[in-house]
């Protein structure tokens, strides 16, 4: 009989070279899948079990998950991009006009670069309410939920410092109007605008500055976020599920017991005050 | 069979060869044990397979947009010709429209700076924790401090700007009521007034539903009331000069 895909893709996963680099061999057991994820270097940063309901798409309208996407996007666009630009005035605009009418399917990277950026911005204030909403910043989750707020701030300075790039006139009066708010800091306000500037006004080393925090210190800022943002979920006993919590559990079980068995299993009102 | 187990459960009197563990579990702890008895699903390959189709419906969209609409692209930055207006990203237009209204360490930096410390320190509440409906409560002294905010609020931003702000003052100039501010604030105070007036009992679901809603939740449906409301007439009803416009008149 014929192997189908399957088992050839089951056999290359039994190879002594795949085992090398995965670690863990073939099989469907629990074992098995949990290991897929507990030995991947990226994937231990989730739980190897997720609450069934969490997955329904109610739960979190995957605003978190959609938020990743965007940024996944970004970096795989961010990267061809670099490569057809120089931070240099009047030469970014060269470039950019270049992309739009040169490079081959430049048009289509710059705007599905641009188009994901205002995505995420939307996704990351969308996932935030959201959160918000379902009052999944509760205990334990405060630390995890004061992450996603600087993440909101990467996010924006992110999208807002790629907005200079392209040095045309939009990009220009965008952050003229931008960084002039910077100013309105009371006694070091100018000091802060000349530093994010690099100068007194928007010029050319405004747009380098604004190219190495986009392109470097910004993304990694958000790399180093998102692993600790990721690894707390499941640190924190997975997604927020409200009905799901150890203290709401005990606490509605502290209200009715029915049994001294019950009261056992899930323990006095005081333990269940101690858990909040 | 696919799902045929790689161990056999046995006992054996052999502790070298076949040790067995013990676990004692106490009694406080047992219930976090004992809570996690729902379904739960592995993530290699359920939820790793459902992250990869919603990221991938997402792209498909977006892909979709990026070959249908192109990214503006104006002419070469020129210091020297300022466009009028001149406009911040759309997610910086509600503060820029609050910077229409209120000085600059107001609007630029006061209120943004609260906006986050306030977001920051949101689970560090008792209050937010426990989230129990605002009017459940001492409910008599509550109602007296949220009309004292409320009305204060809302008589602020009335008068600020107003003719008899513009008089007061001397200043001379159009008088431009605050009502971004204004609106928003009076839509969420009356639906809170309706919340004081409900009960968890009401035979009403919408009712049921404002009464138990906390502090916390008006307090931050009113600033993403206000978020939306500046945000958008900052990006569609703003023309030369930060004058008003509307969207049809170009």
């Amino acid at each position: 009989m014929a192997k189908t895909m399957d088992q050839y893709f089951d056999d290359l996963r039994g190879t002594r070279v795949w085992r090398s680099i995965f670690r863990s061999g073939t099989g469907s057991s629990t074992l098995k899948r949990a290991l897929a994820i507990q030995q991947n270097v990226f994937l231990h940063l989730f739980s190897t079990k997720v609450r069934a309901r969490m997955l329904s798409f109610s739960a979190t309208w995957y605003l978190g998950t959609l938020t990743l996407g965007t940024f996944l996007l970004l970096v795989a666009t961010g990267i061809p991009l670099m490569l057809y630009y120089h931070p240099s005035a009047p030469q970014a605009y060269a470039d950019t006009k270049d992309l739009q009418f040169v490079v081959s399917s430049g048009l289509f990277l710059r705007n599905l670069h641009r188009w994901s950026a205002h995505a995420m911005v939307f996704l990351v204030f969308a996932h935030m309410f959201k959160v918000f909403y379902r009052g999944a910043y509760r205990t334990p989750r405060e630390f995890n939920w004061v992450i996603g707020v600087v993440l909101l701030l990467i996010t924006l300075l992110l999208s807002y410092t790629g907005y200079l790039l392209p040095w045309d006139q939009l990009a220009y009066w965008a952050i003229t109007v931008g960084s002039n708010i910077a100013s309105a800091v009371p006694m070091i306000g100018d000091k802060i605008h000349f530093l994010l500037l690099g100068g007194n006004a928007v010029n050319a080393n405004a747009l380098l500055r604004f190219y190495v925090l986009h392109c470097m210190i910004l993304p990694l800022a958000a790399m180093f976020f998102v692993a600790i943002h990721f690894w707390r979920i499941r640190k924190d006993g997975g997604l927020y599920a409200h009905s799901s919590e150890p203290a709401v559990l005990r606490a509605n079980a502290a209200k009715s017991p029915t049994s001294r068995t019950e009261r056992e299993k899930w323990g006095t009102p005081a333990d269940a005050k101690e858990g909040q | 069979m696919a799902d045929s187990k790689d161990f056999v459960a046995g006992v054996d009197s052999n502790a070298k060869k076949s040790p067995r563990r013990i676990v004692f579990i106490t009694r406080r702890t047992s219930a976090q044990v004992k809570a996690e008895t729902e379904e739960q699903t592995q993530t290699f390959p359920e939820v790793l397979f459902r992250a990869a189709v919603a990221i991938m419906t997402l792209s498909v969209g977006l892909v979709w947009i990026s070959l249908m609409f192109n990214a503006p692209l104006e002419g070469l930055a020129d210091p020297s010709h300022t466009p009028n207006p001149a406009k911040a990203p759309w997610y910086f237009l509600g503060l820029q429209e609050l910077l229409h209204y209120f000085p600059p360490v107001v609007a630029g930096v006061l209120v943004p700076g609260l906006v986050v410390m306030a977001l920051i320190v949101i689970p560090y509440f008792r209050v937010n924790v426990e989230a129990e409906g605002l009017f459940l409560k001492d409910r008599e002294k509550r109602l007296r401090i949220f009309y004292a905010v409320a009305g204060a609020l809302s008589l602020f931003l009335l008068l600020y700007k107003s003719r008899l702000y513009n008089y007061a003052l001397g200043i001379k100039g159009e008088a431009e009521p605050l009502y971004a501010g204004l609106v928003p604030t009076l839509i969420i105070s009356g639906l809170m007034i309706l919340a004081s007036r409900s009960s968890p009992q009401s035979p009403s679901a919408f009712r049921r539903y404002l009464a138990a809603r906390p502090l916390s939740y008006w307090v931050m449906t009113w600033f993403l009331f206000e978020l939306v409301v500046l945000t958008a007439i900052g990006t569609f009803f703003r023309g030369p000069g930060w004058s008003w416009v509307w969207p049809w008149q170009g």
